[in-house]
């Protein structure tokens, strides 16, 4: 039901991201040719000079004239950045200054042979992970390539002209590239070129010229830049079209699947895949089917390899577990929907295969249903795999050997004893129950050891004629040969089992080890949990120093955190400096600083990188690939975590702040209506007192001069009162303590009310010789005033009060109550919030004085209460710690 | 009543200026005004009033400054303007040698009352013997303390520090000016001295002890002898 004009939702998305990322990025040009002295360096100097003269900053990176006269000609009028000496093994060679580059911060810089391989000892090994580096900074570049050096087609270029090439380029890169140039030139002008010397340095051109400049490999090697640049030019086409939303041909929902193994012929599979999917446009997956046989580590390192190549060229790599090699590859197939099959033409001779039941393609094919199957040509492999499978080279050492001989020799040794009691054949059931058991425990090189000399004993000791090699009966012939042949068929099973059952376990294991981890880090409490967590697990699985950096304000932090176990020194920051600056991995065993200590990944989530982990294995090999699975999953986690932490954190900031934000804008009404209201008193009375009219009666004076009064003391209390909840909020409240003698304090707090009380009758119980207490006497006496004034303010002013101070045991108590209408009972607790005020009570007063009184009383390690009295009205209950009494007041000397 | 004293007032605000001024005028002093430190020590030299009031919060110079520099060659009677938090700079000007505080807001009636006790202690004038309080009497020559014709018994302790502050009738005293007068200066520091004695004065001489009129706390600085 697809419309066909409509265009892929999909594609549209990849294009938009595509352009976006290209956008940070600096712009790409390459200039190439179908081999060296075409004039891509001269055709990108020229270039060069017309964006100088359009108004563009243009620097030189690295440019090679290979002592050419008409290219030397155009470098002048060109800055230079000066390249930066290495030295090498004794010699000082010269390559690309990149750090100089990035300093230098121009729009354009020159590039040159982008397949370049740079000496040991500078940040990248290679000049396109150079050129990378300067695209991201945002620097465009012109860089000039060979078509031999593209990754997919240097084994063609091989097979046309014979060399083999070694400097290449991924694939990846010239989708990279926003303009390709060909510099195109025929075979026959290049060949006139070289014989004018314009090409190499003279004296080099007859080998040159007979190895390379053949007229037949140039027109291969012109029609294969040719086509790489039509196959360019019909995607973005394709691009173009999808994006205008142009009918067309649209993008294949296919998907390839190509079978790779520890063998060379996998990278020629994995190019070929890579170009048939490209061409398609379709995606493709990588599988390495791993079975219980065990491979050398040559064989690890090749596979390695294959891999890693499959995933640079953009290939997602799957590895799937079982001995059946057809059967699980067309089961990752079906589950990941692949519409192809890629592999390799079967080189083993045909019994082989005949034996097998069929190659492993035959396999495939027979049982793939409506998956298609590719089937490549590639050269034979150089080891071939044993006609048994027999692999001797087992993890098995001398000393397992030498125990199975002697285990044999002693059961040889019993059975001499027992000749008369039993049966010779009962004699090789037992040696076969032996060697069994040595397969279990010592592994199949012993086993089939002991296969072999318990055969020969048997037949020497037991088969008649006895203490000789022949044997008389035909039957004990076959006896012989069929023990043999169980021997090594059932060791070897045994051994193959117990290879398999290791590996369930170290794949268990593994899992094990991620569940863990993933458990520890969940349930950590914080931040330093987490990351103690994980150094420990990431530590301890991989038997490796760990260090952890996080992002403090977007850059990386310069100290690791302090779970680390990791010792890092400058070099060491330096890199992880990188990691976490350009997003990919650095250090020992990468393709960038590969002579640090550790390796530094970064630990990144879809928004942002959030710091680096640091890992340096003690054994310091290089990670076998389930290991860097492993450890990319432990990242992503950690990762995850960390930014689950940071982002805890950053709403829990956020929820203070809106909690401060309600706080502040109930403080702004309330104090807005307090301040307003006693200053319209003061105002309007005092324009009444310079109003003639009004201020002529003396009585109306009087009252009105009042007024400005009260309403004078009035802010003043209020402006008290902000005063002191500002020092509680700011938690800078420094208590001035002395001895107080608490009936001083009420009086010295009574006598300030003045008149506030109005008629109220007030009672004062303060028994004399109550103990002194330490505490801040003024803010205690602002506690006993707020008490009163809120008395002032809620009571009739018929009410009586009444202030009781007494001596308990561990506190003193004071008691201020009333017999007005007492407090609603559920608002006993809420009364104290800041601004709360009874609904339906009186206005006036900022509803802090209780909050202030509260906050003061706690200060002092006190409490402050309210309740309701039996017979009517509030109380409020304030208890303060006694202390230790003082020394006792001496008389004076007088 | 005033005899036309005059009254130097160092206070940079202007409405404060303004409204003392008035007031005192009113009560038949001379009013003259100075707006910050360096200014009022000039004057005071120049017109060597009879009162200095001065704001503790001036623009040029510490208000505590002035103060030491005019007590470096007079003893007018100097006193301080403060807002309610400054404890601690209040004890340090009192100590330093100002007379007594008020702190704003004030009312004009305790800014006479002060200024009529500085000018008092100013004049070394003839003590008198017998000092009447209400229905309080005390003999200082005889050290007998009636209180509505009854003797009233009180320890050494307990008169001489009554005879403190009566000596100092009006005038705010700090707790350590106390202290080191009837203990001695090792006691400067031993407030609760002070409470408990204080409370055994108030106890035997007010009416109502809980809430005194006469022997009155002044919070964070010390104690005041009330007389009007």
């Amino acid at each position: 039901m697809t419309d066909d004009h409509r265009p892929d939702p999909d594609a549209l998305l990849a294009a938009i991201q595509d352009q976006e990322s290209r956008q940070g990025r600096g712009k790409l040009k390459i200039f190439f040719g179908m081999a060296a002295g075409v004039g891509k360096t001269y055709s990108m100097l020229d270039a060069a000079h017309a964006r100088k003269a359009e108004g563009v900053d243009v620097v030189i990176g690295y440019v090679e004239t290979h002592k050419r006269a008409e290219t030397e000609a155009l470098l002048d009028g060109l800055e230079m950045i000066p390249r930066q000496k290495v030295d090498y093994r004794g010699t000082t060679m010269e390559e690309m200054d990149i750090d100089a580059v990035l300093q230098r911060k121009p729009q354009l810089v020159l590039v040159d042979e982008l397949a370049h391989t740079n000496v040991p000892g500078v940040r990248h090994p290679k000049r396109y992970q150079d050129v990378i580096e300067l695209l991201e900074a945002g620097i465009d570049v012109y860089t000039t390539i060979n078509v031999q050096h593209f990754e997919s087609r240097a084994d063609t270029v091989r097979q046309i002209t014979g060399i083999t090439v070694h400097e290449t380029v991924p694939d990846s890169i010239i989708d990279l590239a926003d303009e390709i140039e060909l510099i195109d030139l025929s075979p026959e002008d290049l060949r006139k070129r070289l014989a004018e010397g314009k090409v190499y340095v003279p004296d080099k051109v007859e080998t040159a010229a007979n190895n390379f400049f053949r007229i037949g490999n140039l027109t291969a090697l012109r029609e294969m830049a040719l086509r790489l640049t039509a196959e360019r030019v019909d995607h973005q086409l394709q691009n173009y079209m999808r994006i205008k939303r142009i009918a067309g041909p649209w993008k294949s929902s296919e998907r390839l699947l190509v079978a790779v193994g520890p063998s060379p012929f996998s990278e020629q599979l994995i190019r070929w895949t890579r170009r048939m999917a490209y061409n398609l446009e379709a995606d493709w997956l990588a599988v390495y089917v791993e079975t219980s046989q065990t491979l050398t580590p040559e064989q690890r390192e090749v596979l390695t390899r294959n891999l890693e190549l499959a995933r640079d060229m953009g290939a997602e790599v799957v590895t799937a577990a079982g001995d059946d090699i057809p059967a699980t590859l067309l089961n990752t197939a079906r589950q990941r929907n692949a519409s192809q099959i890629v592999m390799g033409k079967p080189v083993q001779s045909c019994l082989r295969d005949f034996l097998r039941g069929g190659s492993p393609v035959d396999k495939v094919v027979r049982a793939s249903g409506n998956i298609d199957v590719f089937v490549v040509t590639g050269n034979p492999t150089t080891t071939q795999a044993p006609l048994f499978n027999l692999d001797m080279r087992q993890t098995s050492n001398p000393n397992q050997y030498g125990i199975a001989l002697l285990a044999m020799a002693a059961l040889t040794l019993f059975e001499l004893f027992l000749v008369d009691l039993a049966s010779y054949q009962l004699f090789g059931l037992l040696d076969l129950l032996v060697v069994l058991i040595i397969a279990v425990y010592l592994g199949r090189g012993p086993a089939i050891l002991a296969a072999a000399v318990s055969a020969l004993t048997w037949n020497f000791l037991f088969i008649e004629p006895r203490f000789t090699f022949q044997i008389s009966e035909v039957q004990d012939v076959a006896l012989l040969v069929l023990y043999f042949a169980i021997a090594l068929f059932a060791g070897n099973l045994t051994a193959r089992i117990r290879t398999q059952e290791r590996q369930a376990r170290r794949n268990a294991e593994r899992t094990m080890a991620l569940y863990t981890l993933a458990h520890e880090i969940a349930s950590a409490v914080n931040m330093d949990d987490v990351l103690h967590s994980a150094v420990v697990q990431i530590g301890r699985i991989f038997d490796a120093e760990v260090a952890v950096l996080l992002a403090v304000d977007g850059e990386i932090s310069q100290t690791p955190h302090a779970c680390s176990t990791l010792v890092m020194d400058e070099r060491e920051l330096g890199a992880a400096r990188w990691a976490f600056e350009n997003g990919r991995s650095a250090g020992r065993h990468t393709n960038t600083l590969p002579s640090a200590a550790a390796r530094y990944i970064p630990l990144r989530t879809a928004n942002e990188t959030l710091g680096v982990l640091g890992l340096r294995l003690r054994s310091d090999e290089r990670p076998g690939f389930d290991q860097e699975a492993l450890l990319e999953t432990f990242t992503n986690q950690v990762a995850l975590v960390i930014e689950r932490e940071m982002l805890d954190q950053a709403a829990e900031q956020a929820a203070m702040l809106q909690e401060s934000e309600r706080l502040y804008t109930a403080l702004l009404n309330s104090i807005s209506h307090e301040l307003r209201t006693p200053i319209a008193t003061i105002s309007g009375a005092a324009s009444g007192l310079l109003d003639p009219t009004t201020s002529g009666d003396g009585a109306n004076r009087a009252e009105l001069t009042q007024d400005i009064q009260a309403a004078a003391e009035r802010l003043n209390r209020l402006v008290e009162n902000l005063l002191d909840m500002s020092r509680l909020e700011s938690g800078r409240l420094t208590l001035k303590r002395e001895w107080c003698d608490i009936c001083e304090l009420i009086g010295v707090a009574v006598q300030r009310m003045g008149s506030a009380l109005g008629e109220r009758r007030l009672n004062i119980d303060c028994p004399p010789a109550l103990p002194l207490v330490q505490m801040d006497f003024v803010l205690m006496e602002q506690v006993i005033l707020n008490l009163l004034d809120n008395v002032a303010h809620y009571t009739p002013p018929t009410a009586s009060v009444h202030i009781e101070a007494a001596a308990e045991p561990q506190h003193l108590l004071i008691r201020v109550s009333d017999d007005g209408p007492g407090i609603p009972h559920d608002k006993l607790e809420q009364i104290f919030e800041k601004f709360y005020r009874v609904p339906g009570t009186p206005t006036g007063g900022t509803g802090l004085g209780l909050s202030i009184s509260r906050g003061l009383v706690e200060a002092h390690g006190g409490t402050l209460t309210a309740e309701n009295r039996s017979t009517g009205g509030a109380v409020f209950t304030l208890r303060l710690p006694r202390g230790a009494a003082p020394p006792p007041a001496k008389e004076a000397a007088l | 009543m005033s005899d036309g004293a005059q009254i130097l007032v160092i206070d940079d605000e202007v409405q404060i200026r303004r409204f003392l001024r008035i007031s005192l005028e009113a009560n038949g002093y001379r009013v003259h005004e100075a707006v910050a430190g360096q200014e009022g020590i000039a004057r005071t030299a120049q017109l060597r009033p009879d009162v200095v009031i001065l704001d503790l919060g001036l623009p040029d110079m510490d208000g505590l400054e002035v103060l030491r520099h005019l007590r470096e060659w007079t003893q007018t009677p100097v006193i301080i303007l403060s807002v309610r938090d400054d404890d601690r700079d209040k004890v340090a000007a009192l100590d330093a040698g100002a007379d007594d505080y008020l702190t704003k807001p004030f009312s004009t009636d305790e800014l006479l009352a002060r200024i009529r006790v500085a000018l008092r202690h100013a004049q070394p004038e003839a003590q008198e013997p017998i000092f009447r309080r209400g229905d309080l009497s005390v003999d200082l020559s005889r050290r007998l303390v009636t209180l509505r014709g009854e003797p009233i018994k009180l320890t050494p302790t307990e008169y001489a520090l009554l005879r403190l502050m009566i000596q100092h009738a009006g005038k705010v005293l700090t707790h350590g000016q106390i202290l080191r007068a009837v203990w001695g200066p090792e006691y400067i520091s031993e407030t609760h001295y002070l409470r408990v004695y204080f409370a055994q004065l108030r106890q035997k001489l007010e009416d109502n002890p809980a809430l005194p009129k006469m022997l009155i706390t002044e919070p964070g600085v010390g104690y005041r002898l009330v007389v009007e």
